[in-house]
């Protein structure tokens, strides 16, 4: 069990096993306080396990992984910083960036810059985080996320907090993304379209304990287009992941 | 908008000062009020004149007194807050005696200062210094012990050590509180200082005033509050101008844009 260069497995809360190909957007979905944020802490090496193996890239996890990259709902950006500053954070932690930082600052700062104006940030890159809207906060974070190319974007309810425009812009920026740079995208959501809209496999999660109770590939060609979301198959698939969840009326 | 902010900060203040001063004058003058109890304004800025070249030696020596009081306990505040809010053991630990610490009425320290180091500015800065540090350790430790765990999630999850936390998000972050506290250590500073002039020392405004009272030299007291108070506006103005100059991040409101 691992996740690996072709196809692999990671095994957290309870009974969870999921499999995660390269490149591979998965959405992982569920009823609130179904440990979804707790398998992803898991996974990131954030939280360690209390039982059972974990591994990603056929190595168990034991701490932090420098080949992940985090985004939470809030985007706690750090308020001191501006925004690039923010940006640059993770290369002044993870080697290595690090122990080059001093020579290459200006490189670094460039990439920074770089990344915000693919998001839709240019002329708010000097901007401190207040100064900034909430969707705008957001996309710098998720651009902290992946500063230091990562092989694994980890992503927490990071629109949940956002209003529906908003956050439909930020699922194309996120879409951009990923298909720019290939990342593996791990996103834990309660938002069905915003998964279905996502994610290549998209794995429902039960209430407590935490288990999937289905693993749905989502058929639709990519890129998809926001219009995706208005049509029958795309309403379908939503339906039935939302008769999974099973919530009572 | 420039014009408007000057009239606030600096006519506002001004206006108000010279309206106190000449209530005072009036109702000195009005009430026949005696030199020995209350000197009017005029009599108080007079002996201030008169009597300006000891005073202004003795304000001097209060004033580095204050200020190296104040930097020993910047420094041993800042490092002995940061120890205390590394961890939550050190916190429990050392806070109790602390609040001990503090409890003590500095007062009744500076017998024993004079005791160890004889008559002379020691005992002013030692006294400064004690007074002073205090909040500085309890801003700072409450900056370092109130992160929010979620901030500290961005870097633990990048493999960052507790060293690059505190470096990266803790101490930048009460550096709010640590600049605040500075304020409150300021004035904390001068009140040590000059408590220790009054009780035994061979110099200083303190010391001056104590002297002038003794030859019923009323207005020379005065004057050397006056002094006081417009030292204790500077060093206060310093402070908080620092303040704003490194922690504006904090202010946004009434200072961005």
């Amino acid at each position: 069990m691992g996740y690996g260069r072709g196809a692999a497995a990671v095994r957290a809360v309870e009974d969870v096993s999921l499999s995660i190909a390269r490149g591979e957007f998965v959405a992982v979905v569920g009823p609130s306080g179904c440990g979804k944020s707790s398998l992803m802490k898991l996974v990131s090496g954030l939280h360690p396990p209390l039982s059972g193996k974990l591994t990603v890239e056929g190595q168990p996890v034991r701490g932090p992984l420098k080949s992940v990259g985090m985004a939470f709902q809030n985007s706690n950006l750090l308020p001191w910083r501006s925004a690039t500053d923010n940006v640059l954070l993770p290369l002044e932690i993870v080697e290595p960036y690090r122990s080059r930082m001093r020579a290459e600052r200006a490189a670094y700062r460039d990439k920074a810059v770089k990344l915000l104006e693919s998001v839709g940030l240019a002329g708010f890159t000097a901007k401190f985080p207040w100064e900034l809207s909430g969707g705008m906060q957001q996309r710098a974070s998720i651009c902290r996320a992946l500063i230091h190319e990562p092989d694994i974007l980890m992503l927490d309810e990071p629109f949940a907090a956002l209003d529906a425009f908003t956050r439909e812009e930020l699922w194309c920026a996120l879409r951009d993304l990923q298909a720019a740079r290939n990342v593996t995208v791990m996103l834990v959501t309660h938002d069905l379209r915003e998964a279905v809209f996502l994610a290549d496999t998209v794995y429902v999660m039960s209430s407590r304990p935490g288990r999937i109770v289905r693993r749905c590939e989502v058929p639709i060609a990519r890129p998809r287009d926001l219009e995706v979301t208005y049509t029958e198959p795309f309403q379908n698939i939503v339906h039935e992941l939302r008769g999974l969840i099973g919530a009572r009326h | 908008m420039e014009r408007s902010v000057l009239a606030l900060r600096v006519l506002s203040p001004a206006a108000f000062t010279v309206t106190l001063f000449v209530l005072w004058e009036i109702a000195c003058r009005v009430l026949n009020v005696p030199l020995t109890i209350l000197p009017a304004p005029s009599a108080v800025f007079g002996a201030l004149w008169q009597y300006r070249a000891p005073i202004a030696s003795n304000s001097i020596v209060t004033l580095w007194t204050t200020l190296a009081g104040f930097l020993m306990a910047t420094v041993f505040g800042l490092l002995l807050g940061i120890l205390v809010g590394w961890h939550r053991a050190i916190y429990a630990g050392l806070y109790p005696v602390m609040i001990g610490f503090n409890s003590i009425p500095k007062v009744a320290v500076v017998p024993v200062l004079i005791l160890w180091f004889g008559l002379g500015e020691i005992p002013a800065i030692l006294t400064a210094f004690l007074i002073s540090f205090f909040p500085i350790v309890v801003n700072v430790a409450t900056g370092l012990a109130t992160v929010e765990p979620e901030m500290e999630d961005v870097l633990r999850a990048l493999g960052a050590s507790k060293l690059d936390i505190v470096r990266k998000i803790g101490i930048p972050r009460s550096l709010p509180y640590f600049f605040g506290s500075l304020k409150v250590a300021i004035t904390l500073a001068f009140v040590g200082a000059v408590v220790s002039e009054t009780v035994g020392s061979n110099k200083g405004i303190g010391k001056l005033m104590l002297d002038a009272q003794a030859s019923f030299q009323v207005p020379i007291v005065f004057a050397g509050l006056l002094v006081l108070a417009f030292l204790g506006i500077v060093l206060y103005g310093l402070t908080a101008a620092i303040e704003q100059r490194f922690t504006g991040w904090a202010f946004r409101g009434r200072s961005a844009n």
